[in-house]
């Protein structure tokens, strides 16, 4: 538990030694998000029609940009390797660096998705679902992110292959997300997605860590 | 812990050859067999679907085409989990073998898929239909593994990476199973499995079994044919090899 | 002196894919004993030392630590071994007390270092972040670290890197005053008459 807060606290301060860094995954998402009317014209109805899977998909990209720097900068200085000789488990301190870059990467990242919906006119009494859902895909979209930071630890060119591997894995993400969001814009019960989406997130989280442990393992190998 | 027999006999790619060259001609050959029967039963003598006509025989490719992919996944993540908890290399190497032509059948569901669609829905492709969606995430899963095998240089960190990747995706397969079942869209319930017993008339059942169980030979025949020339690869310039070159030359 | 071996490796080889870096290694290292690996560049020091600290396995052969197998120490085993290896583990954006104190508490160990920074001559830096360190201050850093984990086993790979005369001499002294304590060292270098002690085992890849 020592361990935990120690890394947890050093991830944190570190990154925010670096604080310029931390805005470039948020003026990406809203870049793309711009990109997207200024391509499609819509109109107010397609907006609101295509806005949901936007922001969704602009927010998944946008949490591939900071992904490398989550594994890639301790195993350059050897901190990773060290992190991994301790004698506390590797399962707990990866744990902890994964809470510190979701809580400095994504969660800033989710607050900007309902501001931006207002801008793509879906209605205000979605959003309570529409962040509701957010806040459910977090856990697992932060793990699926690790996982191909470790994955991809040992490689010099990680970064291109990293989107082709996590992605995919984040169609389930998406499609239960979107879905929930639309059905409460027009107006029907959105349970059955949200559980998925809450299912997804218990697996991810009692099991993400194990697999992001033994992939830095192996990476350092 | 203390395994089996047969378990040690399988970690030795000898062996694991030599079977599979004494059961490839069964396979294959069965398989052919059955593809031919099937086939023509199937696409030639069976009645056309009240509804649909003619393009409902994609009936006899399609659905056969997207359960191979998938039973083609399983047995990678099963092969790659061995392979990474046993430190087998057959293990990984049947993972390997896998994927290419798990690869290859799930892009064929998406094509008849397709194909099915055009004739039937008006349609060849539906954005919005979940199990379209998920079969597709499914190939991207094949290609990114085999993507991430490719990244690195040495095969062992290959085989041991790779197998993470292939035991967390293997969450997407009973997805695309069940997605059927929690969305109402272009496709039909499952209609083998459904609780009257098959919804099919036996005309069209006995052509559409045959073509599932010949698709599935010809998967372990395909796999077991790749799986040889995979060990032979990994096994480089062993003496076994040299004495089995030596074989077939005389 | 105690004569009980600690450190055991059997059999041990190493191939990578085709090439075999080294092959029917066998050694015995005890407390109070110190192994110099020599051997030229690519000879397979780094991968031994790394093998010996737990990240990778040999192709064949075994290693224990107290008769158990270095992949399966428990985590208080794990925390007897220290390894070093080219890079010296720290933080740029955190300061040299930062770095020392994560370094402490991952370890489980007490963080006071006032006085090793002062034998280090640290003392004035303390406060600085590590990326204004020349490269002689990162690697004397590194030596604080090592010394405030209270490792048994020193796993140090080219540890005189970077170091001038004053700083090696004071690795030497360490590394006796470590060995003299009760502790084991193996360490990789180029210039083994510097670091040779009496009853030093040579391991030549």
């Amino acid at each position: 538990m020592g361990a935990f807060k120690a890394v947890l606290a050093r991830d944190l301060r570190v990154a925010f030694r670096r604080w310029s860094e931390l805005g470039h995954p948020l003026i990406f998402f809203v870049i793309v998000v711009t990109l997207f009317p200024l391509a499609l014209s819509p109109t107010a109805s397609q907006l609101r029609d295509v806005g949901v899977g936007v922001l969704w998909v602009a927010a998944l990209l946008s949490s591939l940009l900071a992904l490398d720097g989550l594994f890639r900068g301790d195993a350059d200085d050897g901190s990773l390797e060290q992190l991994l000789l301790s004698p506390a488990p590797l399962t707990i301190t990866v744990l902890a660096k994964v809470t510190a870059h979701t809580l400095v990467t994504l969660v800033p990242l989710i607050c900007l998705v309902p501001l931006s919906a207002l801008s793509f006119n879906i209605p205000f009494a979605a959003l309570p679902t529409l962040a509701l859902a957010l806040l459910l895909a977090t856990p697992t979209l932060s793990v699926l992110v690790a996982l191909g930071a470790a994955l991809t630890v040992s490689l010099r060119r990680g970064g291109s292959i990293v989107g082709l591997l996590v992605l995919p894995l984040t169609g389930p993400l998406l499609i239960f997300g979107t879905r929930a969001t639309d059905l409460s814009v027009n107006g029907e019960p959105t349970a059955a997605p949200l559980l998925l989406l809450a299912a997804l997130a218990a697996l991810a989280v009692s099991l993400g860590p194990l697999a992001i442990a033994a992939a830095v393992k192996v990476g350092l190998e | 812990m203390k395994l089996p027999r047969w378990f040690h006999q399988l970690g030795s790619p000898p062996y694991v050859y030599r079977l599979a060259e004494r059961l490839c001609p069964w396979l294959g050959g069965l398989g052919i067999l059955l593809l031919a029967v099937g086939g023509f039963w199937g696409l030639v003598i069976a009645p056309p679907d009240y509804q649909q006509g003619e393009s409902a025989r994609i009936l006899y490719i399609h659905p056969q085409t997207a359960y191979i992919g998938m039973m083609a996944y399983v047995v990678m993540a099963v092969a790659a989990g061995v392979g990474y908890v046993w430190r087998l290399k057959i293990a990984h190497a049947v993972a390997v073998s896998a994927a290419p032509i798990g690869a290859w059948f799930t892009f064929c569901a998406l094509f008849t898929g397709a194909v099915w669609g055009r004739p039937t829905w008006g349609t060849y492709w539906q954005w919005g239909d979940p199990r379209i969606m998920f079969e597709a995430l499914l190939l991207f899963l094949f290609l990114g593994y085999l993507a991430l095998r490719g990244a690195f240089d040495e095969r062992d960190k290959a085989d041991r990476v790779t197998a993470i990747l292939a035991v967390v995706g293997v969450v997407n397969v009973p997805i695309v199973h069940y997605s059927v079942e929690w969305w109402n869209s272009l496709h039909q319930t499952s209609t083998l499995l459904s609780e009257g017993g098959p919804a099919m008339t036996t005309d069209m059942l006995i052509p559409f079994l045959i073509m599932f169980a010949a698709f599935t030979l010809t998967f372990y025949w395909l796999l077991l044919r790749r799986l040889q020339a995979e060990i032979v690869e990994r096994e480089g310039d062993a003496r076994w090899i040299r004495e089995l070159v030596a074989e077939g030359a005389r | 002196m105690t004569d009980r071996v600690l450190l055991k490796g059997r059999e041990l080889a190493v191939w990578r894919g085709d090439r075999c870096l080294f092959e029917q290694l066998h050694f015995d290292l005890g407390a109070e004993q110190l192994a110099l690996l020599v051997g030229a560049n690519g000879s397979g020091k780094t991968t031994l030392l790394r093998i010996l600290a737990g990240l990778g396995l040999p192709t064949r052969g075994s290693i224990t630590w107290k008769d158990v197998a270095i992949s399966e120490l428990a985590s208080e085993q794990r925390g007897e071994i220290a390894y070093r290896g080219h890079v010296e583990a720290l933080k740029r954006d955190l300061t040299v007390a930062e770095n020392l104190r994560f370094h402490a508490t991952l370890w489980g160990r007490e963080s006071r270092f006032d006085d090793v920074l002062e034998e280090l001559k640290l003392d004035k830096v303390a406060h600085m972040r590590a990326r204004h360190l020349s490269a002689g201050q990162r690697r004397r850093t590194a030596l604080a670290m090592l010394k405030l984990q209270g490792a048994k086993l020193w796993l140090l790979d080219e540890p005189t890197t970077n170091l001038d005369g004053e700083g090696r001499a004071l690795l030497v002294e360490w590394t006796r005053r470590h060995l003299a304590s009760g502790g084991l060292a193996v360490i990789a270098t180029h210039q083994p008459d510097e670091l040779a002690m009496r009853g030093a085992l040579v391991i030549e890849l």
